[in-house]
């Protein structure tokens, strides 16, 4: 193999790992945007101000923070044993996309137009039955773009957990930089990696943000 | 066993944290400066009549988006300096990494700006005969940037919450004064909570004046 690209196979298990990370919170994510975007939307004042506290809590801060925060902190302060580096990391992102998450679903669900509320409830449909059937289907097509620059971020956000010691792409490449000093070579096949894996979630956002919005008002 | 919550480190913590947030705050400042300057740059460039120009910014753009500001950050620091044979300045480095990686934001921000001058403005600055510069710096820029300012300082925020990224190359902001208080002390709890709680105390009051700025100018 010519001379950059000789060192791709010593990334291998790291790339593994990005993937593996980046999945796991991303389902977190996804669960948690959901949740708390509906719970802001509840008529229950308490569940109202206690996911606002946790939706400002997690954006208003850092992710590093938080995720050295889970790291080093929690498991002292609960008394637990110190928790897997993977498990802090996940957490953290999870927790931090989730909230910013919330936010799409929210106003996806707001823009979904009043008459639509007002129908299924002429239809004599429960609320539970509005949601599911009439106002989510509609709310989560405008919420893919979205979504899909989220997870953007979120790809790029596992970088950070190299910092709490998970074995992950970046992680591999400091490892590899120490004993081979080939730094221009790592870190440019480390950009590299990363884009080859973004770079597709892009396009299909783009994608769908020009389809979605062909043939409507 | 030692108390959980100590009270000293925190008073001793706060001076160290405070110096470090005034560091971060200037990082946040210059970054911003520069991102402001190349996403204006970028914007231009991607409307650029040339196709070449125009595709080639876009890729730039692009890969600089789908690429981690930390990775970012290393290469600046630790590679760059290989390629050019030039020591590069920490500072230096952390500014122009968390600059151009906001500049490809900001220029999104701008294109939608820009965008939103009407077509007869243009048309009506060829009709009076003003030059290329002037027509972008007296007619189009001052038309398109006010409405976009909101959304410019939500991006400052962001940038600012990302600033602790810089510890990789020991910029000593606050989350890196809290690593060295922690890691001397053995008191991580008290830095890193009380890290995240400036970072809240700083960050939320601004969003919330950006977000009045928002409903303000659209009021207009």
């Amino acid at each position: 193999m010519p001379a950059p690209f000789d060192l791709l196979p010593l990334f291998g298990k790291g790339i593994l790992v990005t993937l593996q990370l980046a999945a796991a919170s991303a389902a977190l994510a996804f669960v948690v945007s959901f949740v708390a975007g509906l719970s802001r939307l509840s008529k229950l004042r308490v569940l109202r101000w206690v996911t606002a506290g946790y939706v400002e809590t997690f954006r208003g801060s850092s992710l590093l923070v938080q995720m050295f925060w889970f790291m080093y902190a929690f498991s002292i302060l609960f008394e637990m044993r110190s928790m897997p580096p993977f498990l802090a990391g996940a957490l953290a992102i999870g927790l931090n996309y989730g909230a910013y998450g919330s936010e799409i679903v929210r106003s996806a669900v707001k823009a979904v137009p009043k008459g639509q509320t007002e129908a299924s409830v002429a239809l004599n449909f429960t609320a539970f039955q509005r949601m599911r059937l009439v106002i989510l289907p509609q709310a989560f097509r405008m919420m893919l773009p979205s979504f899909g620059n989220l997870l953007i971020e979120l790809l790029k956000a596992t970088s950070l957990a190299s910092l709490i010691t998970i074995g992950d792409m970046t992680y591999r490449a400091n490892v590899i930089n120490n004993t081979l000093y080939r730094t221009e070579e790592i870190y440019l096949i480390l950009l590299l990696l990363y884009f080859v894996i973004a770079y597709p979630l892009l396009r299909l956002t783009r994608w769908y943000e020009r389809n979605a919005s062909a043939g409507r008002s | 066993m030692a108390e959980k919550w100590s009270w000293t480190a925190v008073s001793e913590l706060l001076p160290l944290l405070l110096e470090g947030a005034k560091t971060t705050v200037i990082i946040t400042i210059a970054g911003f400066l520069v991102a402001g300057l190349f996403g204006l740059l970028f914007a231009m460039l991607r409307r650029s009549p040339s196709k070449i120009v125009s595709k080639a910014s876009g890729v730039v753009i692009d890969f600089i988006r789908c690429t981690p500001l930390l990775v970012q950050a290393f290469f600046l620091y630790f590679a760059l300096p290989e390629i050019i044979h030039v020591r590069i300045d920490k500072y230096a480095a952390g500014i122009a990494a968390l600059g151009l990686h906001y500049a490809t934001y900001l220029s999104e921000v701008y294109r939608a700006g820009i965008d939103n001058v009407p077509k007869g403005q243009w048309e009506a600055s060829r009709a009076l005969n003003f030059g290329k510069a002037q027509t972008w710096l007296r007619i189009v820029l001052p038309q398109a940037i006010p409405p976009i300012v909101p959304v410019m300082g939500n991006y400052f925020i962001m940038m600012f919450k990302e600033t602790p990224i810089l510890i990789v190359i020991a910029l000593p902001e606050m989350l890196l004064q809290a690593k060295l208080y922690g890691s001397a002390n053995f008191r991580y709890i008290e830095a890193y909570t009380m890290v995240g709680l400036i970072f809240l105390l700083l960050s939320l009051p601004s969003s919330y004046l950006f977000r009045r700025l928002e409903t303000k100018l659209n009021r207009r």
